[in-house]
């Protein structure tokens, strides 16, 4: 009991201490949204809406659509009905270019990392720079791979890195440029529970810093642990809807 | 592992500073596709050397054939031995009087030996046989009358026929023409199958290297960030093809025979003068030929892949 109301305490106060609360912009909604991939929906008359330096779980079993779900929100898949907008634009409405320069206000972590195997681990993190054209402060990048303590492996080939490393790596390429929204598609998947525990504290912080997240995973105890933590909603896919879940996680 | 965020404002990052890692640099190395596309571009263009080679001598060819067959004309005389002599004097005072011929004269017993010399020998006795008389002419600018000219010498030496070598000299033009026509559409069918070779290449490489390109769309790179690496390798893999090739077609038509007489159109295969110059042009045409190439291919894959 004591530690929920410790909890309940943090939300407001990390609440009160988002950058973006007052603001009405909705970063990433989704209404009446359903996809398919060609047989029947996968997802149905979904209505989501992220407000800006909210906290949000996905959950629900394999293959429900949660995977599904994050790739409408960056704009890799497009609703068969309804509409995603993200950061106020209709998803339908952007032209590739649209859709490159939105996906640099958001920061993406999949569960298999996606690097690039030929590239060192410090010139992987510093991709979201290098494809927009800019160059990245080499001493801000110490600073990010000592936040995620992978200083030592700066110059390591992603292929040699422990599951645990990619995915601390792939946060911090996620966050190198800033972006408002962090998206994670099963960060934890491939990790012990330690190394679950630390990487959801990454999160935690860039959401006290104002990042709006979006994590998807089946991991129920995660999502306890994030909510004695910081203010979180779980939202659960179930008959491909998505529903806000009560108090039975 | 530090968890502390003190000293860390993520939004700073960006700042001026050293490149970590250059664009060119996001698209890996190696891949079959390189030496392809390298050997391609240079055995295009050592091909393209010789189609440039047989387009300029060609054309060569049919201006010296035009330029020398139209200036002159030749006059046959066939009369009787005795009337030779008289009928060719007199179509010679004839042609100083026509205006428009700038010169005229009979062809030596010698000359006209050799001239049938291939056919009958060096022993042909030129005396024995009624082999007709032949005055060479040669036009002023401009030329003369040619059916004013023929009716005059109707009139003084009826035997007397004018040959303006019309008839050699069309066909004669027309087929080095042609030639000429046929070298420039091989290289223009070079081009475009060097084309078609990088477009295949570089579509291919697209496909090989799909999950580094979804990885760069999803970290926020454009079609033309993405396009950009591969344009540009595959134009330097082009340039350096092309170049190789350029060379090696160049030592090989240096090496062809000399123009001689003998040898007749073949042995004039070959650059003249600043026609070598030519082929120094085809690298720098196959890097733009690859350069359109592989961006079309590049886009068109980026939409099919992403």
């Amino acid at each position: 009991m004591e530690s929920a109301v410790l909890a309940a305490r943090r939300a407001v106060f990390a609440e009160n201490a988002r950058p973006n609360r007052g603001r009405e912009k909705c970063v990433i909604a989704f209404q009446n949204v359903a996809h398919s991939y060609g047989g029947g929906d996968l997802l149905t008359d979904v209505s989501v809406r992220l407000a800006p330096g909210s906290f949000h779980f996905l959950t629900g079993p394999s293959g429900s659509g949660k995977s599904t779900f994050l790739k409408l929100a960056y704009a890799e898949l497009y609703p068969t009905a309804g509409e995603v907008t993200i950061f106020d634009r209709d998803t339908q409405t952007l032209t590739r270019d649209d859709v490159a320069i939105t996906r640099r206000r958001i920061g993406i972590v999949h569960q298999d990392c996606k690097f690039l195997d030929h590239l060192s681990l410090a010139a992987n993190m510093a991709l979201p720079f290098t494809v927009a054209g800019r160059e990245c402060d080499p001493q801000d990048l110490d600073d990010l791979l000592a936040w995620v303590g992978l200083k030592h492996l700066a110059n390591a080939l992603p292929p040699s890195l422990s599951g645990g490393e990619r995915q601390r790596a792939a946060l911090a390429r996620a966050v190198i440029v800033g972006p408002e929204v962090i998206l994670a598609d099963e960060p934890t998947g491939n990790v012990d529970w330690e190394m679950s525990l630390r990487i959801l504290t990454l999160l935690v912080e860039l959401n006290r810093m104002g990042k709006t997240i979006l994590v998807a995973t089946h991991d129920l105890n995660l999502i306890r642990q994030a909510k004695s933590q910081v203010a979180t909603r779980v939202l659960r896919i179930a008959q491909q809807k998505v529903q806000l879940a009560g108090a039975d996680l | 592992m530090s968890l502390s965020l003190q000293n860390l404002s993520l939004p700073r990052f960006g700042r001026d500073a050293t490149p970590v890692n250059p664009a060119h640099s996001v698209v890996p190395q190696s891949g079959p596709t390189a030496t392809l596309t390298t050997f391609t571009a240079g055995a295009m263009t050592f091909l393209c050397v010789f189609a440039l080679a047989l387009s300029l001598a060609s054309g060569r060819l049919a201006d010296r054939w035009s330029d020398a067959l139209a200036r002159t004309a030749t006059i046959r005389i066939s009369a009787p031995p005795d009337q030779m002599k008289l009928q060719t004097d007199a179509i010679l005072t004839l042609l100083a009087s026509t205006p428009g011929v700038a010169s005229s004269r009979a062809l030596t017993d010698a000359e006209q030996r050799a001239l049938l010399e291939p056919w009958f020998g060096p022993d042909l006795p030129l005396d024995a046989l009624p082999i007709p008389r032949l005055i060479e002419i040669v036009e002023a600018d401009p030329g003369y009358d040619g059916e004013g000219l023929r009716q005059r010498l109707a009139a003084e030496a009826p035997g007397a026929v004018l040959d303006d070598h019309t008839r050699w000299r069309r066909p004669l033009a027309e087929a080095a023409g042609r030639i000429r026509l046929l070298g420039i559409l091989s290289i223009g069918l070079i081009g475009a199958a060097m084309a078609a070779m990088i477009t295949l290449a570089a579509s291919a490489a697209l496909a090989a290297n799909a999950e580094v390109i979804r990885v760069l769309r999803l970290v926020g790179a454009k079609d033309s960030y993405i396009a950009r690496a591969f344009v540009r390798r595959f134009t330097v893999r082009s340039f350096t093809g092309a170049t190789i090739g350029a060379v090696a077609g160049l030592i090989g038509v240096a090496f062809l025979p000399a123009a001689d007489a003998a040898g007749g159109f073949l042995t004039g295969l070959g650059f003249v003068g600043s026609g070598w110059l030519w082929p120094f042009a085809l690298p720098p045409l196959a890097a733009l030929l690859a350069f359109a190439a592989t961006r079309r291919a590049a886009f068109a894959k980026l939409k099919e892949l992403t």
